[in-house]
């Protein structure tokens, strides 16, 4: 089985690893090295619990090979905030109750946060569509929705501020080939 | 209207108990840090991928495991043969049972791996267990089976049809059961004299229910003590003990099965699987933990769906409008094997509730079960209760209709009085408590209904169409008590246990029997315990979903853990205080019966200045230097606690919808939502269970439905084809809510986990309906999509000449659009 070394930046550190080459980033991410916060629901791009931030844009790394991610900065839910400091998107969901059983929370949030760093102030409209790649069975979305509301809150009253920081530049390019589904 | 959730250290400890604090799961939630079944990862772990039937319906001629098991990388290739030769003590059948029994039901055998036939596509035939997930699931295809295909029949009025191939041999024309409730003759009386006779027809279709985690188990066998240690997505860790204990052969006392986080579940995790069965039984065999984790696609072809029902009613009703008689049949669908609480879904759980909210002196109701080529059909969100629901008000709606009733005077003149309560009703249970006219009243004031009666009429004189449907639904929670549950066939006690110990610094663990995925009870039940020992809410901690740290339980399901999981905690707390109410009387040398117990601390009647705070007792109880004569040290209770009797949940939900009838497009303008669950715990997480279960009953209304060719293939077998509502299908819900509580437990709750998904999809379809109405439209087959929508109008106006004036359907209810 041909392999490929590749490097990964998860949540800030540098990661060398070897992959075959149909690995998926989801399972380098979350068996290769161990960011078991991102979970696996469809393997068929459908449902976003698999969803991190990749090079700053929402993709689903379920049908992500890892070996296209080689060089990526990778952002998973480990990478948000522990529960000394949240962030605003974590707050958000707690205060809303914008979860219940938590699978689809993670992807939720992570499509949240690249709504919220494009469009700081969504109408509710505009929320429920960006979220539409990501699927959750348990809330009916109505406080998933005010979840990311109360997150664009604290962030326009916060102004910017560095706990709060959605706008961290990534390398930018291409990389959302439409995995997100929004 | 939204509720806001507080942060707990803002809630004084009286005001714990129904407060909506935030929930303490979320942390590790919202940062990675939850453990779900696939994120266990033990030292040495083999992984299995299993081989499912292709077809529907197939002898097994042959299957050729040698090249899989020929390739790098796998540990083994196991198929039913293997199981027959395993070294297990005993005769063991390896045969996956069923937990509910009925006088005729026809049980049949449920291998845990196909013995020469296959029914249904996805039936298990061989397991691999290989170093990697990817080379297991790579080896599945050098397995080779040759199949001789049968006629498949997916429907039960296919299998039950005479010329259908029948699935089993123990069931002659692939009868399940036969089952009936009610009193036929009086039955048959009351029609004989009704003014009117509204007829019914309809399907309640097939769903998947499609919990984000897809099911999973790692098991690991320590071959030098004989323990089994099963990691399984479950909501029913014990009875999954005993029922994996019986199908292996493995004594119960050496099999540990434990939840870790659970990410949601809807029924699908109560049943016994042969998946986790394999793997535990692979464990065992090859000596190492073996992990498995079924691909979306394979929930859609294993997990067990709900509903399947077949339906004919009759509704006998006077001129005036009450409601004389209520005559209902159903076929249902069981699939190819009976699942663990199966038999009791479209009998007792789906016949007890066809009275709804209504005064019916006669009901009489059959069902037929049938086999069928489709997975195994068991408990899905509500189970039974919105199969009835979903009759009771449709006919409720068609019957107003008939009648030319407003359909909210009809079914308010119908209600159970408020005076009535206990209420009895024609088919076998008494209601506990409820005042029906309570949440209609309010739902009709949260759409301003006599607005919209006015807002509709301009609208259609401007060519568009406004509908407004009702659902005044019943539910029932906590099945019980278990006396009763056994009468009704139940192999298992519907109870509930728990254990609650005060720990020697003051702080307490709470061990409860049921085991959410996803409802929050590390909150709620932490808000009950504080709230009767007196303490602080961040001094318990909970403890769900393992065998070896919990005494016993029944599990999460049928909205019981608050009513019965909950009320259990109750009980153990209330020993807790009376045992430490003795310790504090020994300290102050007083009565017990003097001895007064509040806010967490005991004083002497009438001497307040002499008290002692409970978790000093508790210290007390642990130093054990100076006891009471023959009281034992620590301080700690369990419960088995039975209730007296189920718990009925109510409510009224409203949807109001406009439907374009050149496009079939149904959008929703309004969806109001009033349920009296009884007392709140944690009124936000009550707002969750209704927006999900409403989210789900949706969904079923407009959306989803397990659809399979002639051949029993599935055709909606992925998240592409079958459609589970995106954040944009789902309408803004509107909550609120009334308060009867329950006589029947200590905490006065009545469950709440269903009752969105049992109101809501008949009040779309009533919308619907009610918008289309013009169009001598009386309902639409769920899912209502635009095309089935379209069909309605087109074809009826087609039938009836074109007409679109509102020509009145002569044959209301009779299969007017339903099917």
């Amino acid at each position: 089985m041909t392999t490929h070394d590749i490097t990964l930046t998860v949540n800030g550190t540098d990661h060398d690893l070897s992959v075959e080459s149909r690995t998926l980033l989801v399972y380098a991410l979350r068996e290769e090295l161990g960011y078991t916060g991102t979970n696996v629901g469809c393997e068929s791009s459908l449902c976003g619990a698999c969803t991190v931030l990749l090079d700053g844009d929402a993709m689903k790394s379920c049908t992500t090979l890892a070996v296209q991610a080689d060089g990526a900065t990778i952002e998973t839910v480990e990478g948000l905030g522990g529960r000394d400091d949240f962030h605003p998107i974590q707050t958000g969901f707690q205060e809303e109750h914008g979860l219940q059983c938590g699978y689809c929370t993670p992807g939720m949030m992570l499509t949240s946060v690249d709504l919220l760093e494009e469009n700081p102030n969504p109408s509710d409209e505009e929320v429920r569509e960006a979220i539409e790649g990501n699927l959750c069975r348990c809330t009916g979305y109505q406080n998933i929705v005010n979840a990311v509301q109360n997150a664009a809150d604290q962030m326009a009253a916060t102004d910017g501020g560095e706990d709060v920081d959605l706008t961290r530049e990534y390398p930018t390019g291409d990389g959302d080939d439409g995995g997100e589904g929004a | 209207m939204s509720i806001d959730s507080v942060d707990p250290e803002d809630v004084d400890a009286a005001d714990i108990l129904g407060s909506a604090i935030e929930r303490r799961e979320d942390p590790a939630l919202v940062t990675g840090n939850a453990e779900y079944t696939d994120d266990i990862e033990l030292p040495n772990t083999a992984h299995m991928a299993i081989l499912r039937s292709r077809y529907a319906h197939a002898t097994i001629e042959d299957v050729d495991t040698e090249d899989a098991e020929a390739m790098d990388g796998v540990v083994g290739v196991f198929t039913h043969d293997d199981l027959a030769r395993a070294d297990t003590p005993g005769d063991v059948p390896f045969l996956i049972p069923v937990a509910w029994q009925l006088p005729s039901l026809n049980d049949v055998d449920h291998p845990m791996l196909a013995d020469g036939r296959v029914r249904y596509q996805g039936d298990a035939i061989a397991a691999v267990v290989a170093e990697e997930r990817a080379v297991a699931r790579d080896a599945l295809d050098a397995i080779d089976v040759d199949y001789e295909r049968r006629e498949a029949a997916t429907s039960p009025s296919e299998a039950l049809d005479s010329g259908a191939s029948e699935l089993h041999g123990d069931a002659d024309g692939n009868v399940a059961f036969d089952w009936e409730i009610g009193d036929e003759e009086k039955t048959e009386a009351a029609f004989a004299d009704a003014d009117n006779v509204v007829e019914f027809e309809a399907d309640n279709q097939l769903l998947i229910p499609n919990a984000m985690e897809p099911r999973a188990c790692v098991a690991d066998y320590n071959p030098g003590n004989d323990e089994l240690e099963v990691f399984m997505t479950t909501q029913n860790p014990h009875v999954h003990r005993l029922l994996l204990s019986g199908v292996l052969g493995h004594p119960e006392h050496k099999l540990r099965v434990k939840a870790p986080d659970v990410g949601g579940g809807f029924g699908s995790k109560i049943h016994n699987y042969a998946d986790e069965a394999i793997a535990a039984w692979a464990a065992k065999h090859v000596e190492r933990p073996v992990k498995w984790v079924a691909t979306r696609s394979e929930t859609y072809l294993t997990d067990a769906q709900g509903r399947g029902h077949e339906t004919t009613a009759e509704l006998a009703v006077s001129d005036d409008g009450d409601i004389q008689g209520f005559r209902v049949d159903t076929k249902a669908n069981m699939g190819a094997y009976l699942s663990t609480f199966a038999p009791a879904v479209p009998t007792w759980l789906y016949g007890t509730l066809l009275s709804g909210q209504y005064d019916i002196p006669a009901i009489h109701a059959t069902v037929e079960g049938a086999y069928t080529n489709v997975p195994p059909v068991d408990a899905y969100r509500g189970a039974g209760r919105p199969e009835a629901s979903f009759v009771v008000e449709r006919v409720m709606h068609l019957a107003a209709r008939e009648l030319d009733m407003d359909p909210v005077e009809f079914r308010r003149r119908n209600f159970v009085d408020d005076d009535d309560f206990p209420f009895e009703t024609e088919v076998a249970v008494v209601y506990d408590s409820g005042e029906y006219g309570k949440p209609m009243d309010e739902a009709l004031e949260m759409v301003d209904y006599e607005g919209f009666r006015e807002r509709q009429e301009q609208a259609r004189e401007e060519g568009r169409y406004l509908g407004i449907g009702f659902s005044c639904y019943i539910e029932a929670c906590g099945l019980a008590p278990s006396e009763l549950a056994g009468q009704l066939g139940a192999q298992a006690g519907l109870w509930e246990s728990s254990l609650v110990r005060f720990h020697p610094s003051g702080t307490v663990t709470a061990f409860c029997g049921t085991s959410g995925h996803g409802q929050g009870h590390g909150t709620t039940y932490a808000q009950i315990v504080a709230n009767e020992l007196g303490i602080p809410y961040e001094d318990v901690d909970v403890v769900e979903g393992d065998t070896d740290e919990i005494p016993h339980g029944m599990g999460t399901y049928g909205s019981r853990s608050a009513a019965v999981g909950g009320s259990s905690l109750v009980k153990s707390a209330e020993k807790v205080v009376e045992k430490a109410k003795s310790l504090a009387a020994h300290q102050f040398e007083a009565d017990p019966e003097d001895v007064e117990f509040a806010d967490g601390e005991f004083h002497v009647a009438g001497a307040p200045d002499r008290s002692v705070g409970i978790k000093d007792v508790a210290q007390q109880s642990y130093l054990a230097h100076d006891m009471p004569e023959d009281t034992e040290p620590g301080l700690e209770a369990t419960s088995f606690y039975d209730p007296d009797n189920f718990v009925f949940p109510f409510g009224t939900h409203v949807a109001v919808v406009e439907v374009d009838p050149e496009s079939g497009e149904i959008s929703f303008e309004q969806y109001a939502a009033v349920d009296d669950v009884g007392n709140q715990i944690n009124p936000k997480i009550v707002e969750g269970q209704i927006h999900g279960g409403i989210a789900q009953g949706v969904g079923q209304a407009l959306y989803e439905g397990a659809e399979y060719d002639d051949n029993g293939s599935l055709v909606t077998g992925s998240m592409q084809d079958y459609a589970v509502p995106k954040a944009e299908h789902v309408p803004e819900m509107e909550t609120e809510s009334t308060t009867t509580p329950s006589p029947h437990n200590p905490l006065g709750v009545k469950g709440v986990g269903e009752a969105g998904t049992i109101a809501a999809p008949q009040a779309v379809v009533n919308a619907v309906a009610d918008a289309l109405e013009p169009f001598g439209v009386d309902g639409v087959e769920m899912p209502m999509t635009a095309e089935r929508v379209w069909e309605a109008v087109n074809g009826r106006a087609t039938a009836d000449g074109g007409s679109e004036d509102g020509t009145a359907d002569e044959t209301a209810g009779g299969d007017g659009g339903e099917r």
